[in-house]
């Protein structure tokens, strides 16, 4: 750094600054809104007892219904109440009743818990257990008026209110959710799944991604096309190719086993994504079709803007082809390669559409963040699905201290 | 290396490989294009290779070359024990006739490649670049053989009926007498599962992201490019580290919340979501083509009496059309391509995106052919935007990064 930053700041500095943060702000709050709150949110979750159920709160409901007719005066009838709660496990507490009484009739003996102030009536219902369910039943008699008003005892709408306890929001802790997950069998082999996709992922797509852009770094006719083409499987959407995978590599009408069995390479259909341990192996070999086109496309551009100068040097001297990559090009490639490793190992690593759509994470598939949604959803338990995210967290920032002391040591050197 | 750098070694070796990529690759062409059951035989197929390799480097006539090749590959093929062969209804002269087009495609294409190639001891040039010559052909059919049939298939079994797949799994020919009904799948889509309207939705979530996503990230761009603020350079450098959390780990809570709010199931929530999963990136980019426009044109726009922002109004923004255009294409991409969100927050068949639509059709009910189909209708659209403005994507894509 050869300028020194100005110690004191000037009004129009000042005014700089204000207006830089004015215009970020709308950027930065939203994308704090929508990545920094869930984050935290998730670190909460995580020490919280929560499963899918408790997402619709416990909430008192009521049906109200005429037991018996009141066509004319003196008939006795019963307005019946049927009440549950509608949580099955979780409780509520003073739950309330409040109804109107049509006018013209008569109550008779009121349940305890209720009483009458003009024409509200008003029942105290106490505690209700979870899956709690009761009929409340009001005798009433039809008079005069009633009859001739012709009104209907469900006009007014009944309201039951209750307090429930929010999971989200009370203090109840737990660590069961860490403990499930680590104590859970396949703990391990979802480590070792994503360990191994990850790494052979990551690296097989940036060896791949440098062939291919070795091929495309001399000018012939249909270079354009043949660059757009390669670029294919990255650009589709992930939904429409991994179903085409699937669909291709199916045991039972999927050409590739088809067109194995015609050449004789196999006797019995294989089951592509439904074996162990081919299904990691095919995954993985999935994510480098896809995305060997990243690396490629990038490897390409910094291919290109290499001197010819030293090239055209080398020759001079006598270099050969291989010489000429391993001693000139690769050196120069090495920054975008070791970006791109990084990039995509961070990238692989939290990938989760693929290996989902394709084999939904059976067949020892299931990595970390497939994980994540298998607790959540198909256990239905959502603080042991953020326990596993807050695992994933944990990898994440390892790896970025381990990336930022890396880089600390090639300054050094 | 030492021992293969004998041209009487490494011609073989090379054509033997490239003659098992070839025909390899014919086989399954061939199978896939018309039906008929190729079946490469592999002991043919690595002589054949090994006997080009001794043919390029000793015929020295290019016709001779050919026809010697020719009438191998028919001889073989006659005998029964051709690099190619067809079971069933393929008469023993056809076979002939397709040996005799075979091998002279492996010797030519590999005489190519053992262009300069002496029959005796090589050099290490010589061998290198014959090694070269090989791996670009066996490069060129690899990656063209990986990226086309996935998406051939695709669209092939779109175009099949459910009778004609089980049938032979392997018959991709396309049966044009049947007219319009190739496309019934595509019909039956747009009849009976609404994808008329996610082609719709999609369509109006992908603009909408697109807007809101330069709304948000042109102003933020400028400020880290043009301005200067204690923090920008940090700034600057950090913004790419949203990137590294994970879409499901966010999705996790955004889906409790949405339940709680009542925002699932509505379009209004997506839209909420996928402009902030993409504004990082745009704001990276754009702030990248920023930096490089000359500051001198903005500094009269200042001189001359023009506020900061009528500056980024009148003078940035007509000067950085190019790359808005490219990042607006990018992030067009991101929406209509994103899965998991719409997957997870929308469950009401009325309000499905595309990726959402093609999803419900992965069932055991639904025939293969409308998943596929469904598959074709999201990509084409998408593949085309690509095709058309690739060059202007990818120049944006790569622009920052490749500077050192």
């Amino acid at each position: 750094m050869t300028e020194l930053p100005p110690k004191a700041i000037g009004a129009l500095q000042r005014q700089e600054t204000r207006l830089a943060w004015g215009m970020l702000a709308p950027s930065i709050i939203s994308v704090a809104l929508i990545v920094i709150l869930p984050l935290l949110a998730i670190f909460w979750i995580s020490i919280k007892p929560v499963e899918l159920a408790d997402l619709r709160p416990p909430t008192p409901l009521a049906r109200e219904a005429l037991r018996g007719k009141l066509n004319v005066a003196g008939d006795v009838a019963n307005i019946e109440y049927r009440l549950r709660n509608s949580h099955s496990t979780r409780p509520l507490a003073s739950v309330e009743l409040i109804d109107q009484i049509p006018e013209g009739l008569a109550l008779g003996e009121l349940d305890p818990r209720c009483d009458l102030v003009g024409a509200s009536l008003r029942c105290d219902l106490g505690d209700w257990d979870g899956g709690h369910r009761e009929r409340l039943r009001i005798p009433v008699t039809a008079t005069e008026s009633f009859v001739a008003g012709e009104t209907d005892v469900r006009e007014s709408v009944a309201l039951v209110t209750g307090d429930s306890d929010n999971v989200l929001a009370n203090l109840q802790f737990t660590v069961k959710n860490f403990v499930r997950i680590f104590e859970a069998r396949d703990f391990w082999s979802v480590l070792w799944a994503t360990v191994f996709y990850t790494v052979f992922g990551t690296i097989g797509a940036l060896v791949v991604g440098l062939f291919a852009a070795l091929l495309l770094n001399k000018s012939f006719a249909g270079r354009g096309l043949l660059r757009g083409l390669f670029l294919f499987p990255y650009v589709a959407p992930v939904i429409a190719v991994a179903f085409t995978w699937v669909t291709l590599f199916d045991p039972f009408s999927g050409s590739a086993n088809a067109m194995l069995q015609q050449m004789g390479m196999t006797e019995n259909p294989i089951n592509f994504f439904g074996e162990r341990p081919l299904a990691l192996i095919m995954v993985t070999v999935f994510e480098i079709w896809r995305y060997f086109p990243l690396s490629f496309l990038f490897i390409l551009a910094r291919m290109q803007s290499v001197d010819s100068d030293m090239f055209e040097a080398a020759d001079m001297d006598g270099a050969s082809p291989f010489q000429k990559f391993r001693y000139l090009l690769l050196p120069q490639l090495l920054g975008i390669l070791s970006v791109l490793f990084l990039l995509r190992f961070i990238w692989t690593f939290n990938k989760f559409d693929d290996i989902f759509l394709l084999t939904g994470g059976n067949a020892g598939t299931r990595t970390l963040t497939v994980n994540v949604y298998e607790q959540a959803f198909a256990v239905s338990d959502i603080g042991a699905g953020a326990a596993v995210a807050v695992v994933i967290f944990c990898c994440l920032l390892i790896f970025s201290l381990f990336y930022f002391w890396a880089l600390r040591h090639e300054e050094e050197l | 290396m030492k021992p293969l750098q004998r041209g009487y070694i490494a011609g073989p070796v090379l054509l033997l490989l490239w003659s098992l990529t070839l025909v390899y690759s014919i086989a399954i062409f061939v199978t896939f294009a018309g039906g008929a059951p190729a079946r490469p035989f592999l002991p043919a197929v690595i002589v054949v290779g090994a006997l080009a390799g001794i043919g390029a480097l000793q015929i020295s006539g290019l016709a001779m070359l050919a026809g010697v090749s020719a009438i191998a590959g028919a001889l073989l093929s006659l005998l029964g024990i051709g690099p190619l062969q067809f079971g069933g209804e393929f008469s023993q002269l056809a076979e002939a006739v397709v040996g005799a087009f075979v091998v002279p495609a492996i010797s030519l294409t590999g005489r190519l490649m053992l262009q300069g190639t002496a029959w005796g001891e090589l050099n290490r040039h010589e061998f290198e670049e014959a090694v070269i010559r090989f791996l670009t052909g066996f490069g060129l059919v690899f990656f063209i053989v990986i990226v086309m049939i996935p998406f051939f298939v695709m669209i092939a079994t779109s175009l099949k009926s459910q009778q004609e797949l089980l049938q032979n799994p392997l018959d991709y020919s396309i049966d044009l007498s049947k007219g319009w009904d190739l496309l019934r799948s595509y019909r039956e889509l747009f009849a009976d599962f609404m994808f008329g309207s996610y082609l719709w939705t999609s369509f109006v979530v992908s603009v909408v992201t697109v807007i809101v996503t330069l709304l948000f990230s042109i102003p933020g761009a400028y400020a880290v490019a043009r301005l200067r603020f204690r923090g920008r350079r940090e700034f600057s450098q950090s913004i790419l580290l949203i990137y590294m959390v994970p879409m499901i780990v966010l999705a996790l809570p955004i889906y409790m919340l949405f339940s709680i709010t009542g925002l699932r199931n509505s379009l209004f929530g997506l839209i909420l979501i996928y402009p902030v999963t993409t504004i990082p990136v745009a704001l990276y980019i754009l702030q990248g083509y920023f930096r490089g426009l000359p500051f001198e044109v903005e500094e009269a726009g200042l001189m001359d009496g023009l506020n900061r922002l009528s500056v980024i109004r009148r003078i940035t923004l007509p000067l950085s059309l190019p790359s808005i255009a490219s990042v607006s294409l990018y992030v067009f991409m991101i929406a209509w391509n994103e899965f998991l969100l719409a997957f997870m927050l929308l469950d009401d068949p009325s309000t499905f995106t595309l990726t959402r639509g093609v999803a419900m059709l992965n069932s055991s009910e639904i025939p293969r052919q409308h998943l596929m189909a469904g598959a074709v209708i999201a990509t084409i659209p998408v593949l085309a935007l690509f095709l058309g403005l690739e060059r202007f994507i990818t120049k944006g894509l790569t622009a920052g990064s490749v500077k050192g």
